[in-house]
Order: C-alpha cells, then sequence, then structure tokens
C-alpha cells in the first residue's frame, strides 16, 4: 500500500520541478531534456493510474518525436538564446501574480469537488477488468470511436504535409536530374559532326546550336 | 496514505499552472512558450487519464491519446513556422513578429 504513494510521489515530485527547470533554464537544450525528464515521470504517473499504453505512448511521441524535433529545430537555428532571455525577470512578477491566482483557483476546484453520484452511474464504456489496458483501449477505439481515430489520422496527415510545404524551398542554383528528358535524348541530340576544314581549326560556324 | 484522484488532480494543476507561468516569463523565447503549451496539453492529459481510471470509464484515456495526436501536429506544424520564420527574417524574437501590423 506504502509503494505506489511513495512511486506517486517520487513521480509528482520529479515531474514538477522538471517542469520548473523547463521555464526557467538559461539553454533551450537543457530545457528540451528536461522536457523529456517531464514526460517520462509523467509516463510513470500514467502507469501507476493503470493507463500502461498511454504511458508507453508518452515515451513514443513525445521523447521519441516531440523533443527531437525540438532539438534538431534549436540546434538548426542559429539564435543568440541570451538576448531572448532578456526580460525574464520583468515579467516576473506578473507572471507570479498571475500563476497563482491561477493555481489558487485550481486548487479551490480540486480541493472542494465532490462526484456527482450519478456520474458513476452514467459511464460510457466501463473498462473491462479481464483484459490488458491496451485491448481495452483498442476494443472501444477501432469500433465506437473509429471515426475520431481516423479524424486523428487525418489531422496527422495534415500537419505532415503541411510541416513539408512549409519548409520545403526550391533553390533555382541546384543542378536536378530530369529523367524524361535524359531519356528523350537522342543520339543527334546529344553530339554533332563536323568537318573541320585542315589549317584553320574550329570556326564559330562549327559550334553546335545548343552550345550557342 | 492512499492516492486518490485529488492527488493527480493536483499534480495536474501544478502543471498546468507551470506551463501558463513558462509563458510569461519566456515572452521573448518562442521555443519555450512552444514547450511550456506542450506542458499545459501534459496536464490536461494527465486530468483525462485520471478522470478514467478513477470513475472506471475508458473514453477518458481515448481522448487523452486524441489530445496527444493533437499535441504532436502543433508541435511539428509550430516548429515547422518557426524555422520557416527564421529563415524569412533571421530572428525568432516574438517582439519582432510584427510584419502584418499594417
Amino acid at each position: 500500500m506504502i509503494l505506489p504513494a511513495l512511486f506517486f510521489y517520487l513521480f509528482a515530485t520529479i515531474c514538477v520541478a522538471s517542469a520548473v527547470m523547463v521555464i526557467v533554464s538559461r539553454n533551450p537544450v537543457h530545457s528540451v531534456l528536461y522536457l523529456i525528464l517531464a514526460f517520462v515521470n509523467a509516463s510513470g504517473l500514467f502507469i501507476l493510474m493503470g493507463a500502461e499504453f498511454l504511458g508507453m505512448m508518452l515515451i513514443v511521441v513525445y521523447v521519441g518525436a516531440v523533443a527531437v524535433l525540438f532539438l534538431f529545430v534549436i540546434m538548426m537555428l542559429d539564435v543568440d538564446f541570451v538576448e531572448l532571455r532578456e526580460g525574464f525577470i520583468q515579467y516576473l512578477p506578473i507572471g507570479i501574480v498571475i500563476g497563482g491566482i491561477f493555481m489558487f483557483e485550481l486548487l479551490m476546484v480540486v480541493g472542494a469537488w465532490v462526484i456527482n453520484p450519478s456520474v458513476t452511474k452514467t459511464i460510457t464504456a466501463a473498462i473491462p477488468t479481464n483484459v490488458s489496458n491496451t485491448e481495452a483501449l483498442g476494443l472501444v477505439l477501432y469500433t465506437k470511436y473509429i471515426h475520431y481515430f481516423q479524424l486523428a489520422g487525418m489531422v496527422l496527415l495534415v500537419a505532415m504535409i503541411g510541416a513539408i510545404v512549409l519548409t520545403l524551398r526550391h533553390k533555382a542554383n541546384v543542378k536536378r536530374q530530369n529523367i524524361n528528358v535524359q531519356n528523350a535524348r537522342t543520339p543527334e541530340m546529344a553530339m554533332a559532326l563536323r568537318k573541320v576544314a585542315s589549317g584553320q581549326g574550329l570556326q564559330d560556324a562549327d559550334a553546335a546550336e545548343w552550345v550557342k | 496514505m492512499t492516492i486518490g484522484l485529488g492527488h493527480y488532480l493536483a499534480v495536474a494543476a501544478i502543471l498546468f499552472t507551470l506551463g501558463i507561468l513558462g509563458i510569461f516569463l519566456n515572452r521573448k523565447n518562442i521555443i519555450i512558450i512552444l514547450m511550456s503549451i506542450e506542458l499545459i496539453l501534459l496536464s490536461v492529459n494527465i486530468n483525462l487519464v485520471a478522470f478514467s481510471t478513477f470513475l472506471g470509464d475508458i473514453v477518458g484515456q481515448v481522448f487523452a491519446l486524441l489530445v496527444l495526436t493533437v499535441a504532436a501536429a502543433e508541435a511539428a506544424i509550430g516548429l515547422a513556422v518557426l524555422v520557416v520564420y527564421f529563415r524569412n527574417r533571421g530572428s525568432i524574437a516574438v517582439e519582432d513578429v510584427n510584419l502584418m501590423k499594417g
């Protein structure tokens, strides 16, 4: 009984501490690494709650994709991050005031909160007890929520195409292979035979038309 | 000592607040702002999963999965816009983003 509580406090503490480090870190690379730590610990919280599949998904999607994307972008952009940190102290009071109000309101909600007894009777899809979490999720995701699932796929597709279109750029001075032109080339187009008069060398008139 | 729903909601609330605070503190650095948005989405996910498991309703986890998808798509698009912006302007400072001010 005490072990889950211990692990909860461990994961929660590290998660919150690394979230703090994400927003106060001087170096954005450190911020990303702390973000990874926060996500790994949140995934631990998920597993403690019994949502193993989502816990693993969090690691795969966030650590494997999003955080690496962040790292790539930070290292690719040549930005003076020290300059971007100016005004940190200046914004600190207003940030703390607004954050404090937010925190106060949220904790008020969490503290003074009870479950309406009718909520537990109107469960949409109860968690089956005899199958694993992954299977239970799949049983509703691919049947009842198939349209949401496909919409999520469309969102990812649009995001992928959008990101590619945004960052693709055509440089005019880069030579590219044009296979159609290569295949359509005939010996007549590739070379020209000229009778060079002896003792006079090549004349301008001897140049092929595509050289001019 | 037993860990209930309130504990997880408190963690989510703290993470949410830290995300908001991060947006305020790093007003010039859009990369940290994007990371703060990721933190906020994570706290929303913790809320969804906590309610899902404590009420015994799996739909919350389905929606957490969808939020995860949207968060990943948002990060990809946001960073792509950031890269394009840096290419055009040579800076990513938020206060320089006033091209459309008129």
